[in-house]
C-alpha cells in the first residue's frame, strides 16, 4: 500500500515532466530521421518514390562527380576549422583573461550577431563583398584597384561566410576550457623554466585541447552540412555535400538518393563524435551551446 | 643607539664582500651549501641570500605592502606570518617574480632581481593550490623543470628519482596529481621545486589544505627537509602554531606593515607591538602611561594602579607618554593573601579546562579581565574567589604605540634584523 503511494507520487510528475520532451524528440527528431533512413533504401521512378527495396542510392554515392563533392566539402570543412581555430583562440583567451566589464561586452558582442537570422547577415556580406560593393568600391575609389575584382562567388569567400557564421561555436567551448585553466599552473611552468611560448605548448594548449576539440566538432560537422551559406556566398558554383543533399530532394526529385546522402553524413558525424569520445572528450562540452 | 647603527653597517659591508667572494664558485649541489653554512655560522657571519630594501607594493586603490625592509640568510627558515590580507603573499609573489614591487628593490644573491623572470632567478615557489599539471604523471610534473632546461634525459630519471626518495613517494611516478592524496601532492609540489636546486624556496602556505595530523607531520618533515638540504626557505601562514614550531625567524606582518622580525621565542617573549602581543599566543594588554624612566625599570599607570615594567634599554621613553603593557597569562601570579607591593584586585569569574592547561578569567574593578593559565590545578584559583593578581617586574613587555613603532621597526630592519 504504502509503496504504490510512493510510486504514484514520483511517476507521475515524472511523467508529466519528460513526456513533452520525449514526445518532442520523437516526433522531431527520431520519427523524421527514421523516416530518411527508409526513405534511402526505396527506388524512384524518375518522379516519384517508389516503395521497392534498393542498394542502388548507396552504390550512386561512389559516383566520380560526387567523390570530388565530397572531397571538396572535406576541404572547405577544415579549411574553415583551422581559421577558426587560429581566429577563436586568441579572441577566447584574451575574453578569458579580460576584466569583468571587457568579458561581457565581448561576450555580447559575439552572441548579438549569432542571434540574428543567418541568411540576413549573409546577404549584408554580400552587399560588402559584391563586384559593385562597399569593398570595391572602397578600393577603386583609393586608387588600389582599377576594375572590379570577384571577392563574392569564390571559395574565399565561402569560406569567410562559414567562419562568420560558425565563429561562436568555436569561440565559446575554448572560452569554457581556458577559462577554468588555473592561472597558477601557469606561474608554475614559468617558475620551473618555461617563457611564455613553452608555457603555452607545454601547460596552456594541453589542457585547453578539450576547448579546441569541442570547438573543432561543433564547427566542422555544420560546415559539411551548411549548404546555404556556399549558396549566397558562392553563387551555384561550389557544391558541398549540403547543396548535393538539397539538390536531391527540390531541383533532382530524387528524394531516395538525398535520404542516403543524408545518411552518409549522418554516418560521417556519428563517426567523428566516436572518436571525440574515444579520444576522452566530453560530451557535455559539445552542449555548450 | 647612533653607535649600534654604525657597528651594524660595518657588518653590512664584510656581508656584502663575503658575497662577492662567494659569487665565484656557485654552488650546485645540496652539500656544498650545507658546508658553506657550517663555515659562516663558525665565523658568525651570516650570508644574506634574500634582501628587500623600501618595497612597496600599491594596486589602484590598495596599499598592500608599506616600506618593507628585510634580509633573509642563507640557510635560514623565515615565516611570514600574518592575517589574511597582511601582505604577506604578495611579499612571496614579489620574490618569486609574479609580481612587481611598485618602489623599492628586491636583490638575490647580491642582484637586483626586476628584469628577472621567475625562471631566472635562483628561487623556485611551492604554490598554494600545489599547481600541479594535471596533465603530466608525478614523473613528468616533477621533471618539468630539468626538461625546460634541456638536461640530458638519463639524468632526469636519476634526479627525478632522487627527488621521489627524498619526499617518500617512491613508486609514484606513473600516477597523475589526481590519484594522489592532498599531502602527495604537496610532496610532489615540493620535489617539482627542489630538483631546480633553487637557493631559495618560497612556500605559500603550503599546509592550508591538509588535515591537523598531517599538516603537524609534514610541518616536521618539511623542517627536518630543510635542516638536511640547507636551502632557505621562506615560509608564509596565517597558522601561528606553525610559525613558532618551524621557523628560525618570524616577520610578522599587520596590514601590509612588518610589525616585528624575531626568533619565535623573542616574539613570544618580547613583542614589540600590540598586535604582536595579541596574535602570537594568549595575553593580558593593558593600557598605560609612563610616569617615570630609572635606567631600564618605568614606573608605569594602569586603570586599575600603578605597576614597574624592564624597558628595553635601546627605546627611548618619555614621561606620560601612552604605552601598552603586556603580561602572558602563565605569567601573571596570584595570591589569596594580602601582597605587598603591585597588585590588583580580582574576582574569579569562570574556569576553563583545556586538558594540559586550565584557563581562568579574572575580572578587575574596571571590568577588565585577566587570564591566568597554570598547568595544574592546585595552582589554580577557584571561581568566585577574591585574589590579588601581581606579576614579576621582567614578566612584563612594554610596547610603544603604532605611531613610534614604525619607525623603530624600520631602523631596526635596515640594520639587519634580530
Amino acid at each position: 500500500m504504502r509503496k504504490s503511494h510512493k510510486f504514484r507520487n514520483k511517476t507521475i510528475p515524472l511523467l508529466v515532466t519528460v513526456s513533452p520532451v520525449t514526445i518532442w524528440l520523437i516526433l522531431l527528431v527520431a520519427a523524421p530521421l527514421v523516416y530518411v533512413f527508409f526513405l534511402s533504401f526505396l527506388s524512384t521512378d524518375g518522379y516519384n518514390v517508389v516503395f521497392q527495396f534498393t542498394l542502388k542510392n548507396y552504390m550512386d554515392l561512389f559516383n566520380p562527380i560526387y567523390l570530388e563533392i565530397y572531397s571538396n566539402s572535406f576541404l572547405l570543412a577544415f579549411l574553415t576549422t583551422v581559421v577558426c581555430i587560429l581566429l577563436g583562440y586568441p579572441f577566447a583567451y584574451s575574453m578569458a583573461r579580460a576584466a569583468k566589464k571587457k568579458k561581457a561586452v565581448m561576450m555580447i558582442m559575439l552572441m548579438i550577431p549569432f542571434w540574428t537570422n543567418s541568411l540576413i547577415r549573409l546577404n549584408g556580406w554580400k552587399t560588402i563583398l559584391g563586384k559593385t560593393g562597399l569593398l570595391n568600391s572602397l578600393l577603386l575609389n583609393i586608387g588600389i584597384l582599377h576594375q572590379p575584382v570577384e571577392i563574392l562567388y569564390t571559395r574565399g569567400a565561402v569560406i569567410l561566410g562559414m567562419v562568420y557564421i560558425l565563429f561562436p561555436y568555436m569561440v565559446l567551448p575554448l572560452f569554457a576550457s581556458i577559462d577554468k585553466l588555473d592561472q597558477s599552473l601557469l606561474e608554475a611552468s614559468n617558475d620551473l623554466g618555461a617563457n611564455k611560448v613553452k608555457t603555452f605548448l607545454h601547460v596552456t594548449l594541453p589542457l585547453t585541447s578539450p576547448g579546441v576539440f569541442s570547438g573543432t566538432i561543433l564547427v566542422f560537422i555544420p560546415a559539411l552540412g551548411y549548404f546555404f551559406v556556399s549558396d549566397i556566398m558562392g553563387g551555384a558554383k561550389s557544391q558541398l555535400i549540403g547543396n548535393l543533399i538539397e539538390n536531391q530532394f527540390k531541383a533532382a526529385n530524387n528524394w531516395p538518393l538525398g535520404a542516403a546522402l543524408s545518411m552518409l553524413l549522418i554516418v560521417i558525424i556519428i563517426i567523428m563524435v566516436t572518436i571525440y569520445k574515444k579520444c576522452g572528450g566530453d560530451m557535455k562540452d559539445l552542449g555548450v551551446l | 643607539m647612533q653607535v649600534i647603527s654604525v657597528k651594524c653597517t660595518d657588518k653590512e659591508t664584510n656581508r656584502r664582500k663575503l658575497i662577492k667572494q662567494t659569487k665565484g664558485n656557485k654552488q650546485t649541489k645540496g652539500n656544498d651549501i650545507l658546508v658553506q653554512i657550517g663555515v659562516t655560522r663558525m665565523t658568525g657571519e651570516r650570508k644574506a641570500i634574500v634582501e628587500i630594501k623600501n618595497v612597496n607594493k600599491i594596486y589602484t586603490d590598495n596599499h598592500v605592502v608599506h616600506d618593507l625592509n628585510l634580509v633573509i640568510y642563507e640557510g635560514e627558515f623565515l615565516t611570514m606570518l600574518g592575517p589574511s590580507g597582511c601582505g604577506k603573499t604578495t611579499i612571496l609573489r614579489m620574490i618569486g617574480g609574479f609580481e612587481e614591487p611598485t618602489g623599492g628593490e628586491i636583490l638575490v644573491e647580491g642582484e637586483n632581481v626586476e628584469e628577472k623572470e621567475p625562471f631566472e632567478r635562483n628561487v623556485n615557489t611551492v604554490f598554494q593550490s600545489y599547481a600541479l599539471f594535471p596533465h603530466l604523471n608525478i614523473f613528468n610534473n616533477i621533471a618539468y623543470g630539468l626538461k625546460m632546461k634541456k638536461v640530458p634525459k638519463a639524468e632526469i630519471k636519476v634526479r627525478v628519482q632522487e627527488m621521489l626518495e627524498l619526499v617518500q613517494l617512491n613508486g609514484y611516478d606513473k600516477r597523475f596529481p589526481s590519484q594522489l592524496s592532498g599531502g602527495q601532492k604537496q610532496r610532489v609540489a615540493i620535489a617539482r621545486a627542489l630538483i631546480n636546486n633553487p637557493k631559495v624556496l618560497l612556500l605559500d602556505e603550503p599546509l592550508g589544505a591538509l588535515d591537523l595530523k598531517l599538516r603537524k607531520e609534514m610541518q616536521l618533515e618539511l623542517k627536518n627537509l630543510q635542516k638536511k638540504l640547507g636551502i632557505t626557505f621562506i615560509y608564509v601562514t596565517h597558522d601561528q602554531e606553525e610559525a613558532l614550531t618551524m621557523s628560525d625567524r618570524i616577520a610578522i606582518m599587520n596590514q601590509g606593515y612588518l610589525d616585528q622580525l624575531d626568533t619565535p621565542e623573542g616574539i613570544y617573549e618580547k613583542p614589540k607591538t600590540r598586535f604582536v602581543a595579541d596574535f602570537i599566543g594568549e595575553s593580558n594588554i593593558f593600557e598605560a602611561i609612563i610616569k617615570e624612566v630609572i635606567d631600564d625599570v618605568a614606573r608605569i599607570r594602569i586603570e586599575v594602579g600603578e605597576a614597574l615594567a624592564m624597558i628595553d634599554a635601546a627605546t627611548a621613553y618619555e614621561e606620560s607618554e601612552m604605552v601598552y603593557a603586556c603580561v602572558r597569562p602563565e605569567k601573571v601570579l596570584f595570591s589569596k593573601e594580602a601582597v605587598k607591593g603591585f597588585h590588583i584586585q580580582g574576582v574569579v569569574k569562570e574556569q576553563i579546562y583545556v586538558g594540559n592547561i586550565i584557563k581562568s578569567n579574572v575580572i578587575l574593578g574596571n571590568g577588565q579581565i585577566v587570564k591566568i593559565s597554570r598547568m595544574d590545578m592546585d595552582d589554580t584559583p577557584k571561581v568566585g574567589e577574591m585574589i590579588n593578581i601581581y606579576w614579576n617586574l621582567d614578566d612584563v613587555v612594554i610596547m610603544k604605540s603604532r605611531a613610534h613603532l614604525i619607525h623603530n621597526v624600520i631602523e631596526n630592519v635596515n640594520l639587519g634584523g634580530a
